[in-house]
């Protein structure tokens, strides 16, 4: 297994290659620059120009690729065109937030969808199921956004239970206390993230109980006179939650996506935000920066998944 | 010994519920067995012969069947037993063996595991002693490497393999009756034959009553003491392997052994029962359920509520069209027979 592992990783190298050129040409072919709004508006064109100049932004791109690339390779992202701090560290800051929120995020999704999606799979068609059905049919047809901003009006604003923004109190002193603070403001968009993120684990796990309820193997452990509790312990839970595990590696790239969502609606300083905020400033180094991150993360999450079915599924073993 | 009855079906009849209504896939059957002994039930696709095994086993949603009749087994009665109460039967005393042998194992345990499940609930024996039997069982299956095969998943496995292993576990507690359903339809011929051999040592070696669920009338004749042809969820002749062979009665029985291909026989053409077996809501409500499909049979000749009747000894015929029933290409034949 671990030949078909290395295989696949070897594999990532010119993915990733080719994913940089496409984030670093997608990025370049944006309209605007990134100087015209952010230096004096008595300065001309040619001072423009200048800058453009010094910064190498009228090189060909392949020149500008390969000095980002050999750059990259120093662990120089190159610095931010908006905050003039080096890009690494900007992202460094938010990605850490970004981290915790996922984490919290898609342990809170794992542990509703889980017990949801086998209660509605086990009672099928009973009064349970037909509640969680609804419920993930209503959650599935509303946009994200307008959960997270239903979510902030109604808990946020009229009930006043969590903060609606930022990461942390600023009145907040001593670690002990900046921690709670943290995880405070991580549980409003923590939960609205997870119960959209059951949605998808619920139904598909419902159904892999369904089937499983009805399968041959599930009839030959009957005709064993193994007890009904028991089956569903040993042969229909098991076998159910097996592309659910596999599935965890791609919850990643879902996470991404809506920490673009989550952190723009709760103005949470994460990677998300940032995302969103350099696009409107052209700040490419940044853009690019994450893009590539989050490309590479996908082709992680790809890859883990890979690895968690090799494990739990014994069919499933690329020689 | 020899002759101890261990399963004495007594008019079951299983219906199902489908939109509402319970339709009836299996009528009023009787049957009994004895150790030692093979009862073959044979019929098309369609006719009951699942739903029948299913019932004696009690595999079926007690919310969605309904099951009347009485299924005596060594004194109990199956029908209506408590779940609890049954599990100490199932797997225990009777085995079950089923038709896909792929989808019937679990594809994420392993073999060894499988077997020694149905072990895990029936014996005391230890961990060890269990191992024991799981090697003993696959050799006793004609399996040439059983540690080998006993570490194996399913999908490591060819069918014929597959199937023995679905063996071993309806017979690892040594049950005193073994329904078959269909075990061979899944394999080639030459695995078929195999597979047949297992199961009659199985035989001889504990004196299991087997009830073999099939459509294949060449392994009938190859095995079974008895045999029961069913139709529409009806038994329609009952009887010796011989009497069913040699002195076919009931117009369906007969026109299954005529749609044997034959080798060297007069006529290319393969007899066919035209039509279809009808499904369970446009089941007619009395008359000859098999009347449809031999159209040529005048309805004075059919019985309004066709009975058993035994025209030698243990030998049933449902209905008394068998009394004049002839293949349509006959008819010159038996006109002329009637002028004499």
């Amino acid at each position: 297994m671990w030949k078909t592992i290395l295989r696949r990783i070897l594999i990532m190298i010119p993915e990733i290659i080719i994913l940089s050129i496409i984030v670093f040409l997608l990025a370049k072919a944006m309209p605007g620059d990134p100087f015209t709004g952010s230096i004096n508006p008595r300065a001309g064109v040619a001072q423009i120009h200048h800058l453009m100049e010094v910064n190498g932004l009228y090189d060909p791109w392949y020149q500008q690729y390969w000095n980002w690339v050999v750059h990259l390779f120093h662990g120089n992202l190159g610095e931010s065109y908006q905050y003039n701090e080096p890009v690494t560290r900007i992202i460094g800051q938010r990605a850490v937030n970004t981290l915790w929120l996922s984490l919290f995020t898609v342990v809170l999704t794992y542990l509703i969808a889980l017990p949801m999606g086998i209660y509605a799979g086990r009672h099928e068609g009973k009064l349970p199921d037909t509640v969680i059905r609804f419920y993930t049919y209503v959650t599935y047809c509303i946009p994200f956004f307008v959960i997270l901003v239903l979510g902030i009006w109604i808990f946020g604003y009229v009930l006043g239970w969590f903060p609606t923004t930022g990461s942390v109190s600023p009145t907040a002193n001593g670690t002990f206390a900046t921690i709670g603070s943290r995880f405070y403001h991580m549980l409003l968009p923590g939960i609205l993230g997870a119960l959209f993120g059951t949605v998808n684990i619920v139904q598909y796990l419902r159904s892999e109980v369904v089937d499983a309820k009805s399968s041959d193997y599930v009839r030959t452990a009957r005709a064993k006179g193994v007890p009904i509790n028991d089956i569903y312990r040993h042969h229909i839970f098991r076998n159910s939650l097996l592309p659910i595990a596999a599935f965890a590696g791609y919850s990643i790239t879902g996470l991404l996506n809506g920490a673009i969502f989550t952190e723009s609606v709760f103005s949470y300083p994460g990677m998300g935000l940032l995302f969103v905020n350099s696009i409107s400033y052209r700040d490419y180094t940044v853009i690019t920066a994450l893009v590539l991150l989050f490309g590479i993360l996908n082709i992680f999450g790809t890859l883990l998944s890979d690895i968690i079915l090799s494990i739990v599924d014994p069919r499933i073993r690329i020689e | 010994m020899a002759t101890e009855k261990i399963l004495d079906v007594r008019d079951v009849s299983t219906a199902f519920k489908i939109d509402g209504h319970f339709y009836d896939a299996v009528t009023h059957v009787n049957l009994q067995i004895k150790k030692d002994e093979i009862l073959a039930i044979v019929g098309e696709s369609g006719c009951g012969k699942s739903t029948l095994a299913t019932t004696i086993m009690g595999l079926h949603d007690p919310a969605e069947t309904k099951i009347s009749g009485e299924i005596d087994f060594e004194g109990t009665n199956l029908v209506g037993l408590p779940e609890d109460k049954y599990n100490k039967i199932r797997g225990a005393k009777i085995g079950m063996i089923f038709q896909d042998p792929l989808s019937s194992l679990n594809p994420l345990k392993r073999v060894e595991d499988q077997i020694k499940e149905v072990m895990d609930y029936h014996t005391d024996l230890s961990s060890e002693k269990k191992h024991a039997r799981v090697i003993e069982l696959l050799s006793q299956m004609g399996i040439v490497n059983p540690e080998r095969t006993a570490h194996q998943f399913p999908h490591e496995l060819s069918g014929g393999m597959r199937q023995r292993v679905v063996i071993a576990i309806a017979i690892a507690c040594k049950p005193d009756l073994l329904i078959a359903d269909e075990p061979t339809t899944a394999l080639d011929v030459t695995i078929q034959a195999q597979i047949l051999d297992v199961l009659l040592n199985i035989q001889k070696e504990n004196h299991a009553g087997i009830v073999l669920i099939t459509h294949d009338l060449g392994v009938v004749a190859q095995t079974a003491d008895k045999v029961a042809v069913m139709y529409a969820g009806q038994i329609v002749e009952y009887g010796s392997t011989k009497q069913i062979f040699k002195t076919p009665k009931h117009p369906y029985t007969r026109s299954l052994l005529r749609s044997i291909p034959q080798l060297g026989g007069e006529s290319d053409d393969l007899y066919v029962i035209s039509g279809n077996v009808p499904s369970l809501q446009k089941m007619p409500a009395s008359g000859d359920r098999f009347a449809s499909r031999i159209p040529w049979i005048p309805a004075s000749d059919h019985e309004k509520n066709p009975q058993m009747h035994e025209v030698s000894s243990g030998h049933l015929v449902r209905c008394t069209c068998y009394k004049s029933f002839y293949f349509p290409d006959q008819k010159k034949k038996k006109v002329a027979n009637e002028l004499n």
